[in-house]
């Protein structure tokens, strides 16, 4: 439902890594880690990226998101598993204490900028 | 002359932050400057109609003067919600969260500046009541020491496992409106059984605002959780 505001933060660090000798450079895809226990829909995330990326410097660049299991380990046997359904009991040994290894993860790994021929903007 | 196609070359550039990070350190120096005035912080969530703000209203009742008690409420729009709880006597701060874009949930910055108004000095805690909302709250730290959901028995008995990162999060479940079950074909062991199974061991206390049963055990738990921060050298 926040979808928006995430996409802006987005764009804010985005913009931010840019180093600055590709300041004028195009960015064509933003690589993101979103875990399944996040509160985000990618294609509403995509959606609101693209309405407000527009007349930045990541305008049309593709948000590539990598969604990433919720994965367990459970303090009392160790077990290690992942969590495909809302039950967070270990299925070995039935403890609930349980340790999130991932599925909270709602990060930006790295952004790729184009690099080639410095071209004209504005469609030539 | 021919437009020349960019060559495929791209350049990765390693960026790996958490997309909330300003919001996680703002929330971070709130729970600084709550720890320094010795405020412990209770967030409170739950669906829209839960009764949250009733809730709120007879815990006031019960625990105050002898906890000293402030509310920080938000809401997409409206100060209803702050009318009830000021005839507690408690300070209410109303955040309506249109005015910062209509957002489905309170963020750390609008605690610290809602926080602004209230004497932290003359305090032991503070109670933010979250937008009704069972999915945005559960992303946002605002700086809090102990996560509420409050659902009722007027809900679906499966609002746990629909919003599992929710129930997750919270460290006590209230399952308001009990007075209402002899109305209901709600099955409460199946909405318990369903609340362990998202957070095995989750205190979870059965209550009636409006009847005031079941109110003293959760009076209890917060009175105990708030005395604990005061004890502790923050």
């Amino acid at each position: 439902m926040h979808e928006m505001g995430i996409a802006l933060q987005i764009i804010d660090i985005a913009v931010a890594s840019i180093p600055p000798d590709l300041r004028s450079a195009r960015i064509e895809r933003v690589n993101l880690k979103i875990g399944k226990l996040a509160a985000v829909v990618p294609d509403s995330l995509r959606f609101c990226f693209d309405i407000v990326s527009k007349d930045t410097p990541l305008a049309g660049a593709e948000l590539a998101i990598e969604e990433t299991p919720v994965l367990a380990r459970c303090k009392d046997c160790d077990a290690r598993w992942t969590i495909a359904e809302p039950a967070f009991t270990c299925p070995g040994c039935q403890s609930g204490a349980l340790e999130i290894l991932s599925g909270r993860e709602l990060d930006i790994v790295s952004i790729e900028i184009a690099q080639g021929e410095s071209h004209e903007t504005g469609g030539g | 002359m021919k437009p020349v196609e960019d060559k495929k070359v791209t350049r990765e550039v390693k960026v790996v932050t958490r997309v909330l990070a300003v919001n996680e350190r703002m929330a971070e120096q709130n729970r600084r400057r709550f720890a320094e005035k010795g405020v412990f912080v209770i967030n409170v969530m739950s669906s829209p109609g839960s009764g949250k703000t009733t809730t709120l209203q007879k815990t006031l009742e019960r625990i105050m003067p002898e906890i000293r008690s402030a509310v920080i409420v938000g809401d997409v729009s409206t100060t209803h919600d702050a009318d009830r709880l000021a005839v507690t006597g408690a300070p209410v701060v109303q955040v309506n969260t249109d005015a910062f874009g209509g957002d489905c949930h309170l963020a750390a910055h609008v605690i610290e500046k809602a926080a602004d108004a209230i004497d932290l000095g003359a305090i032991d805690l503070l109670i933010i009541e979250n937008v009704g909302n069972l999915v945005c709250p559960a992303e946002f730290d605002i700086g809090e020491d102990a996560r509420v959901v409050v659902l009722s028995v007027t809900e679906g008995e499966d609002k746990p496992v629909k919003y599992p990162a929710m129930f997750r999060l919270c460290d006590a479940a209230l399952l308001n409106k009990i007075d209402l079950l002899p109305y209901l074909d709600y099955d409460k062991a199946q909405a318990v059984g369903y609340i362990h199974q998202v957070h095995p061991g989750m205190p979870v206390f059965e209550i009636s605002a409006r009847s005031g049963e079941g109110m003293e055990a959760w009076v209890g738990w917060l009175r105990e959780r708030v005395s604990s921060k005061l004890k502790a050298p923050s």
